[in-house]
């Protein structure tokens, strides 16, 4: 059912001029306190700045191999930016094919040993992991906020324990693999090339990580160009557990750092979590050999919501499925279908809630809504909503002010478009999300399989049998009933078409780590 | 929760079911209680919570003497004696409380002491707190109660009747209580949100409260455990925005029984501004029920001022 309030007495519908007359209707006595200006200050919320001396950044990183931090033989850097202020944080070494080389070497004669410890013993030392990271999670949270332009509150309450979360999860796997796989006997595969996006960097090197590792393989990994600081302390942390020198090897660098990680014979596994584009070129490029792959690519997730969710929490799920980590996430519920008959409702609401995202510097604990990852990324955003602009459909961004300064967005949507729309199709990876309406639960599904991706959706009805039916009918990796965005290392993540293949997290993210 | 069909003095109308999800809601409510409110703003807010406070006494052992003293507080909840130390941090002098909250045979004592002041008096009528009376008699209690000086009735509604799925006697009994109010006193409705329980029903209280003619919706007696909560409040607050746009009228909200912390006051702070938004931040919209609230707002404020606590001893108790 619709809203269908009938009104009674003389309560009509009044103008929106005519509210402040009704407010005063009350008895006189009640205009007799002083308004005060208390409330404007307190609205305002005074800055609440974490403080970042805890964290000490090198003017020049370098290489983890074998256990130590060596200089990169390349001689190369690149510039690593603070997107919030879009000043310089530091120099960044850039690996070339001989320091590829001696990773995957060092990872090699690691794994002749690592491979054969006892899964007990393993899952020691990724206990040890966990808990360090937990005990320095401050130093994580403020370093990834400073280098990837993340909320410190979304890198202090998801980010950390969740990268924490899944080396405890897969410590407890280490030494039952034998017993995960009735009727299989499981061995490692080897060394593993893994490669990592700017969204969330020291999650998805845990994602990565910790299961390679519980399966007795040892790693070699490249992260983002934008964001290799947190993946380098957690490298400390691992000298830190006593982790056996070259189990995993760290190397920095951009694209050709990747490719040739990528190309190297000695690497058995690749997983991959990235752009769609880079996706194919990397199933290209080990097409052929007996490399195992994984990849965890784009999406551009439906969020459906029928007349009969509960609104308000739906609107939650909206906000949250878009806005968090500026939309920066490859599961973003980056379209909005909602049923016909409670679009604008639905709009009106959005628009309101909009209207109290703080957006802005991402060390200040209020921040709901960051810097942008890279001026390259800001770029790319602004032109698909111009694009999405000048296609049509309804424009709407939030009012806030945005700094001047560092690379900023203001959260915004397209109402009224149609799945022929760029912006519809396109995934934007910024705080931009589509609306389209539907008007049948049939409907609903063809346009929310209307996608080359396929990584996840939401559902919001408060009708059980209905969530059931629709979720068995669509096509994507992960769906969320009334809730987004939810994590957990216990629940397998994973898309299906041009969102890539493979599961990470449960004992599903085990399998691409084994041979049996 | 089914819609619910009423007859009112227009006619029939639907209270349409709205699904709230548990899950959901409790998780925005915790988002509230992250913000990090410092400095200014939480001066700001220590002020606004003191000028939102209807200060409460609801015992049987209330006397004269007890109202006086609670009034005393009211107008002046700390000696004027301080106010250089607070004037030193450029904080202005504290102010009063918006009401004080008696039970309606202290309301002419209550009157006495606060003539003139601005404060306004607030009677918790209506068979206060079970409401287990039949309706002529509350409404009685009501009428004497306002004779008596108060400005502000607040009623609880019949949660017996509400809870037997007799939502007409529910509508009926409010309706009632604010033909006597009429223009003479403000009415606030108590759902006892404690009894009901479940955030669909006091959704659905919400709304018929406000329907049948509330100023103001409040969570709770004190008297019922548990009493005002962060996302019970948030379910009454977005049942006050809906009801808003689709009638234009706007009530307040008051939160009772629980809130006993500043930081926690400061938490409703950030619910009613991010969920409301500008214009709502006033005693004229939101009300804090409250006993003890008072004497930690006040030492939450000489902190601001000075950077340590005040010892306990130098408050008055009242």
């Amino acid at each position: 059912m619709t809203k269908k309030v009938t009104k009674k007495k003389n309560k009509k519908p009044l103008a929106k001029s005519s509210v402040a007359a009704i407010s005063k209707k009350g008895p006189a006595t009640h205009e007799k306190n002083k308004k005060t200006s208390n409330g404007i200050k307190f609205q305002a919320y005074s800055p609440s700045l974490e403080a970042t001396n805890i964290v000490k950044i090198p003017e020049k990183t370098q290489l983890f191999i074998g256990g130590k931090f060596v200089p990169a033989k390349s001689g190369e850097w690149m510039d690593n930016f603070n997107p919030a202020t879009g000043k310089l944080l530091g120099q960044i070494a850039v690996g070339n094919t001989e320091d590829v080389n001696l990773a995957v070497q060092s990872a090699e004669k690691a794994y002749a040993s690592w491979s054969k410890m006892p899964g007990i013993e393993r899952a020691k030392y990724l206990f040890r992991i966990a808990r360090i990271m937990q005990e320095r999670a401050r130093e994580f949270a403020v370093l990834e906020t400073l280098d990837g332009g993340k909320p410190i509150k979304e890198s202090r309450d998801v980010d950390i324990p969740l990268a924490a979360q899944h080396f405890f999860y897969y410590a407890g796997w280490a030494d039952k693999l034998d017993y995960a796989f009735p009727g299989t006997k499981p061995s490692p595969v080897g060394v593993c090339g893994q490669i990592i996006p700017w969204n969330f960097p020291l999650l998805m090197a845990a994602w990565k990580i910790a299961p390679a590792l519980a399966a007795g393989n040892t790693v070699v990994l490249k992260p983002a160009e934008q964001t290799p600081l947190t993946a380098l302390l957690l490298a400390e942390v691992f000298t830190e557990a006593g982790l056996p020198e070259g189990v995993v090897n760290i190397v920095t660098g951009a694209g050709a750092t990747g490719a040739a990680l990528v190309a190297h014979p000695s690497v058995k596994k690749i997983a991959f979590t990235g752009s769609t584009d880079i996706g194919k070129i990397i199933a290209r490029q080990i097409a052929g050999t007996n490399k195992k792959l994984t990849l965890e690519l784009g999406g551009k997730s439906a969020h459906i919501i029928f007349e009969d969710a509960a609104i308000d929490q739906a609107i939650e799920g909206i906000i949250n499925g878009i806005f968090f980590n500026q939309g920066h996430v490859c599961c973003a519920g980056s379209r909005v279908l909602v049923e016909e008959t409670i679009a604008p409702l639905v709009i009106n609401k959005l628009k309101k809630r909009m209207r109290s995202l703080r957006v802005g510097n991402p060390l200040d604990k209020n921040t709901d809504i960051g810097a942008i990852n890279s001026f390259e990324q800001l770029e790319k955003i602004k032109g698909l909503v111009d694009l999405g602009k000048q296609e049509g459909g309804d424009f709407y961004e939030s009012e806030c002010e945005i700094p001047k300064q560092g690379f900023f967005h203001r959260p915004c949507f397209f109402s009224n478009v149609s799945s022929g729309h760029t912006i519809a199709k396109t995934e934007v990876f910024g705080p931009v999300l589509a609306i389209q309406t539907f008007r049948t639960p049939d409907e609903a599904i063809q346009k929310a399989n209307d996608t080359p991706y396929g990584l996840a959706a939401g559902i919001w009805s408060e009708k059980g049998s209905k969530i059931h039916a629709v979720a068995s009918k669509l096509r994507a990796g992960v769906i969320w009933a009334n809730t987004y965005n939810k994590f957990d290392a216990a629940s397998p993540f994973g898309g299906f078409k041009e969102s890539g293949f493979g599961r990470e997290g449960g004992l599903q993210g085990l399998i691409p780590y084994l041979n049996f | 929760m089914p819609d619910i069909k009423l007859i009112g003095p227009n006619g029939r109308f639907v209270v349409p079911h709205h699904p709230i999800d548990k899950v959901a809601i409790e998780e925005r409510a915790q988002t509230f209680t992250k913000r990090s409110i410092k400095k200014e703003s939480k001066q700001a807010g220590l002020y606004l919570a003191i000028e939102m406070m209807d200060l409460t006494t609801l015992e049987g052992a209330d006397t004269p003497g007890k109202v006086k003293t609670l009034c005393a507080k009211a107008k002046q909840p700390l000696s004027p004696l301080y106010f250089s130390i607070l004037e030193k941090a450029k904080l202005p002098p504290i102010p009063s409380t918006a009401a004080v909250c008696v039970y309606p045979s202290m309301v002419r004592t209550a009157a006495e002491q606060l003539a003139g002041s601005g404060i306004h008096i607030a009677a918790v009528a209506t068979a206060f707190p079970s409401g287990q009376l039949p309706l002529s008699l509350k409404l009685k209690e009501v009428d004497a109660a306002i004779k008596d000086g108060a400005d502000e009735i607040d009623m609880v509604i019949n949660r017996g009747a509400f809870l037997s799925g007799d939502y007409q006697t529910v509508f009926d009994e409010i309706l009632a209580t604010k033909e006597v109010c009429r223009d003479r006193a403000h009415l606030k409705v108590i759902l006892e949100t404690g009894e009901l329980q479940t955030y669909d029903k006091i959704r659905a209280a919400s709304t018929i409260a406000m329907e049948a003619g509330a100023d103001f919706i409040k969570t709770s007696t004190g008297k019922v455990q548990p009493a005002a909560t962060i996302p019970v409040t948030l379910v009454m607050l977005q049942a006050i925005l809906d009801f808003e746009r689709e009638t234009g009228i706007k009530i307040g909200m008051k939160p009772a029984g629980g809130i006993r912390t500043a930081k926690q006051a400061i938490h409703y702070l950030v619910m009613v501004n991010e969920v409301m938004g500008e214009g709502w931040l006033d005693p004229d919209w939101f009300r804090f029920g409250a006993s003890t609230l008072l004497n930690d707002v006040l030492k939450q404020i000489y902190k601001e001022a000075t950077g340590q606590y005040f010892y306990q001893d130098l408050f008055s108790i009242d």
